[in-house]
């Protein structure tokens, strides 16, 4: 229906998710040590032991590193809404501008302000004013991914707007309820609260090596006592909001929770996949098993999903085709009315063209019996409305069951710091040392199953992502796709060096 | 109050608080420009030293308000962000690459094990300072000659030109507002540098500062008299109330005499230019950087009121007259404008803050013993 060249649009997207995969490498990073920093200081300052002192300055050095790239890799995020999605730019600026001119009037701000005197002020300001901008660096960095989280839970679940047919665009109609629909803040607390897991791990991770050599081992054994703790909260919140989250999703987007769990026939008590393999011919709507191999949970995805354990969780085929039983409407009527709605727009605005008053109103009258369902006008086949099942899977069941792997790490070097021997627990530490890169594969199956688990929407169920793209020659996405993989691996080799030497130097006098 | 103001208030508004975050930057641009001199003025490790950990206290706040003019368009101008950088891509991929490489050059630099070497960091922060400050003066110069695009009834972007935007700093006027702003942003980067760092013992080294602030003013002055000069007697885009775009002689020139406030901005601001550079060439004030700076914000503003005020579509399309985007038909919904207005009464605190910070920091000037250290860039 749509002549859209599927090439641009994919390597669009691949761009997007190479340079988002890229920074949220460092984001989380940032989010959570920038919390740790303004911990190890206000012991300082509370304590007076220049040892805490010069502690908080090594991680500050390996923070400095981490955040410049960051940087680098965010700005290109911003940018590229419009210069890869320039008409999803033009149909929902007024509402998804708003975060990020917000984010940057309040919260990049903050951070660069004082992330200048956090480094550069140990003598220029007082103790005091030192702390405080240490702690405004981090509660900088934690309203930036409110206003950034918003954004994206509002591609989840569009709220507080409506479609203009006289531009042809969804304006806003409510800013709090954008700020404050449930999926933003499920969606904030939880990665944020990821990122504080993250960086309390990269701190584990990094002492453990000190400990396994046998060097800073007063700095380490400090470094984990903090880390421990702010880890294990943060890993218990994280599995709180990750439930949250899951709730939110079967309620808004309920073809992504049926892609987490490879549920294709919808059920009633429907069972909670606890590990499987996906049979990778399965098609939407066939009679084939999805699973070759699974263990399921009885009753505990409509628990997760509903609250009840004996409720029904639709299926992929359900929401496809439809369940009339269940009163679950299909894709397939979903389409029939959007298109219509589509049909109905282009009257529309042919009529208003011709400055056919009578024209533009009936057709006007026609479109709003079906606008809601606009987005799936522009659709193919129904089945192109499932995201790739077997990617959102694996990515939801990898990054589950590493959260529940970290708080047994983290309560694990809390038991044996408290028995004074975490020195000495040697089957422990290199699973420490290890553990900073099982954080990184949450972090990053985490967004693939938010994003992915979206397809085919750039809106849930409002544009698809190949009406979102810029109208452009696929040559040149390739041309700049290549430029920033290029750009990006060599300079995340350049942080992997400076990152392990500084590591290698150590802190100073502890 | 803010919600009873109605939406062309709103749409003016919000061009003048796109116009004055956009001409912070410019001032801003300090950091760029700094960062080309280095070559220049430094002439030993510890001169480097001076110059990178001056300029590399202060580089996240003109980055941060790059990213801020992008995000206040993206929210206020919408149909102008998804039409400029969907249409003239390259050149804002060009320029969003000039300013990724410099990101991460004042940290990486001198850190031990960093794969490519000082030099060539200190060259990512002079393409920074040079391509990327003149692509976005020809980026801006396209406010005034126009663009090469096509909206069709849904507003999508058509790129009629090859280049995708590349073309713009074939223009002269384009290429000469852009290579004036790569001579200011050395001018202020000179001014500030002698403003923030101490320079007991080294006399050689702040006079090679001063000398590179004059200079660089005289090679701005002939693209500076070319841009006005040109601006003042090009033929301009204008809209009638009809909203129909035409070509205007001497629009832009009609417009500084419509607006004599514009004009007395643009006046004051190349007075203030003018006498900051005396002073620093010839006065040995340090503190000219607080002359040219306010005076570069306000040649800014005045470039940004010139080009959209007065029925002036402020991003004309030359492929399609009618295409062109004016404050009025690119901006958001009055909805969206009127909470963004209410977003931005913290804009003054946040300023304050900066200040306040900026001063606390900068009370001591920067010493050659504080960047002997392993922390310092």
């Amino acid at each position: 229906m749509v002549d859209v060249d599927l090439s641009l649009v994919n390597w669009s997207r691949a761009q997007f998710a190479l340079t988002a995969m890229y920074h949220w490498i460092f984001v989380p990073l940032t989010l959570g040590l920038s919390f740790l920093l303004a911990m190890f200081e206000s012991i300082y300052v509370r304590t007076g032991d220049e040892k805490w002192k010069a502690l908080t300055k090594f991680w500050m050095t390996l923070f400095a590193i981490n955040f410049a790239i960051g940087v680098a890799t965010g700005i290109i995020l911003e940018f590229q809404f419009g210069t890869n999605w320039s008409n999803y730019s033009w149909m929902v600026g007024d509402i998804f501008g708003a975060p990020l001119a917000i984010e940057g009037i309040f919260a990049f701000f903050l951070e660069a302000t004082f992330f200048a005197v956090m480094f550069f002020g140990w003598n220029r300001v007082s103790k005091g004013f030192h702390l405080f901008s240490t702690w405004m660096v981090a509660v900088g960095s934690s309203l930036s991914a409110v206003w950034i989280l918003v954004a994206n839970a509002w591609m989840q679940h569009p709220v507080g707007m409506a479609f203009n047919p006289e531009t042809a665009r969804f304006e806003m109609e409510n800013f709090w309820a954008v700020l404050f629909s449930p999926i933003a803040m499920s969606k904030f607390t939880h990665a944020t609260s990821s990122g504080f897991l993250l960086a309390s791990l990269f701190v584990v991770t990094i002492s453990s090596w000190y400990l396994l050599k046998g060097r800073h081992v007063e700095m380490a054994k400090r470094s984990i006592v903090v880390a421990s703790v702010f880890g294990l909260l943060a890993s218990v919140y994280v599995g709180f909001t990750g439930d949250e989250a899951a709730f939110e999703n079967a309620q808004k987007q309920p073809m992504k929770l049926a892609a987490f769990e490879g549920l294709y026939k919808g059920e009633q008590g429907a069972g909670l996949v606890a590990a499987g393999i996906m049979n990778g011919d399965k098609k939407p709507g066939d009679s084939q098993a999805p699973f070759l191999f699974e263990v399921k949970l009885p009753g505990l995805l409509s628990l997760l999903a509903n609250r009840e354990s004996g409720s029904f969780v639709p299926g992929i085929d359900d929401l496809v085709y439809g369940n009339s039983e269940q009163n679950v409407m299909g894709v397939v009527d979903k389409m029939k009315m959007g298109r219509l709605a589509v049909a109905d727009l282009a009257d529309f605005k042919q009529a208003r063209l011709e400055k056919n008053e009578n024209g533009a109103s009936d057709a006007l009258t026609r479109f709003n019996i079906n606008k809601e369902f606009l987005g799936y006008g522009y659709l193919n086949t129904p089945e192109e409305a499932v995201p790739p099942v077997s990617t959102v899977f694996y990515s939801f069941h990898i990054m589950v069951i590493l959260g529940g792997f970290f708080p047994v790490l983290f309560l694990a070097y809390l038991f044996y710091t408290l028995k004074g021997r975490i020195g000495e627990v040697r089957w422990l530490l290199p699973i420490g040392v290890s553990s900073y890169f099982l954080g990184l594969v949450a972090q990053q199956t985490g967004w693939v199953v938010a994003e992915v688990g979206r397809q085919p929407w750039a809106i849930q169920g409002l544009l698809p992502v190949k009406v979102a793209t810029t109208n452009l020659a696929v040559g040149n996405v390739q041309a700049t796709f290549f430029m920033f993989l290029g750009l990006f691996t060599l300079l995340l080799i350049a942080e992997i060096k400076i990152m392990l030497k500084q590591i290698s130097i150590g802190p100073e006098g502890i | 109050m803010i919600s009873n103001l109605d939406y062309g208030t709103l749409q003016q508004l919000w061009w003048i608080i796109c116009s004055l975050v956009g001409s912070l930057f410019l001032f801003l641009t300090f950091v760029q420009g700094g960062n080309t001199l280095l070559w220049q003025v430094a002439k030993n490790d510890v001169e480097s030293a001076l110059v990178m950990n001056s300029l590399g206290r202060k580089w996240e706040i003109t980055f941060t308000t790059l990213v801020l003019f992008g995000g206040a368009l993206f929210a206020a101008f919408p149909k102008f962000y998804a039409t400029s950088f969907g249409g003239a891509y390259w050149v804002w991929m060009l320029i969003l690459f000039t300013f990724i490489v410099q990101a991460v050059s004042f940290e990486f630099r001198k850190k031990p094990g960093n794969l490519l070497g000082a030099r060539v960091y200190e060259s990512f922060l002079l393409i920074n300072g040079t391509v990327g400050v003149l692509l976005i003066g020809a980026a801006v110069g396209t406010f005034f000659t126009g663009s090469n695009f096509i909206l069709n009834a849904y507003n999508q972007v058509s790129w009629t030109h090859p280049l995708r935007g590349l073309e713009a700093a074939f223009s002269l006027f384009n290429l000469s507002l852009g290579l004036f702003l790569v001579f200011n942003a050395r001018v202020l980067g000179a001014m500030y540098l002698l403003n923030n760092i101490d320079f007991s013992a080294m006399d050689g080294f702040e006079a090679r500062i001063r000398k590179a602030a004059w200079v660089n003013f005289l090679c701005s002055l002939p693209f500076l008299l070319y841009v006005l000069a040109s601006l003042l007697l090009r033929q301009g885009f204008g809209v009638d109330e009809a909203g129909v775009v035409s070509m205007v002689a001497n629009k832009y020139l009609l417009n500084l005499l419509a607006m004599p406030l514009v004009l007395g901005l643009l006046l004051l601001g190349l007075v203030l230019v003018i006498l900051g550079v005396l002073a620093t060439a010839f006065k040995g004030s340090s503190r000219g950087i607080w002359l040219a700076g306010p005076g570069t914000v306000l040649v800014g503003l005045a470039l940004f009121f010139t080009a959209g005020f007065n029925s002036t579509p402020f991003y004309p399309s030359v492929a399609d007259l009618q295409s062109s985007l004016t404050i009025f038909n690119a901006s958001s919904s009055r909805y969206t404008l009127t909470a963004m207005t209410y977003v931005a009464l913290g804009i003054p605190f946040v300023l304050a803050y900066v200040v306040y910070v900026w001063r606390q920091m900068d009370s001591q000037k920067l010493a050659a013993h504080e960047v002997a250290n392993d922390e310092a860039y």
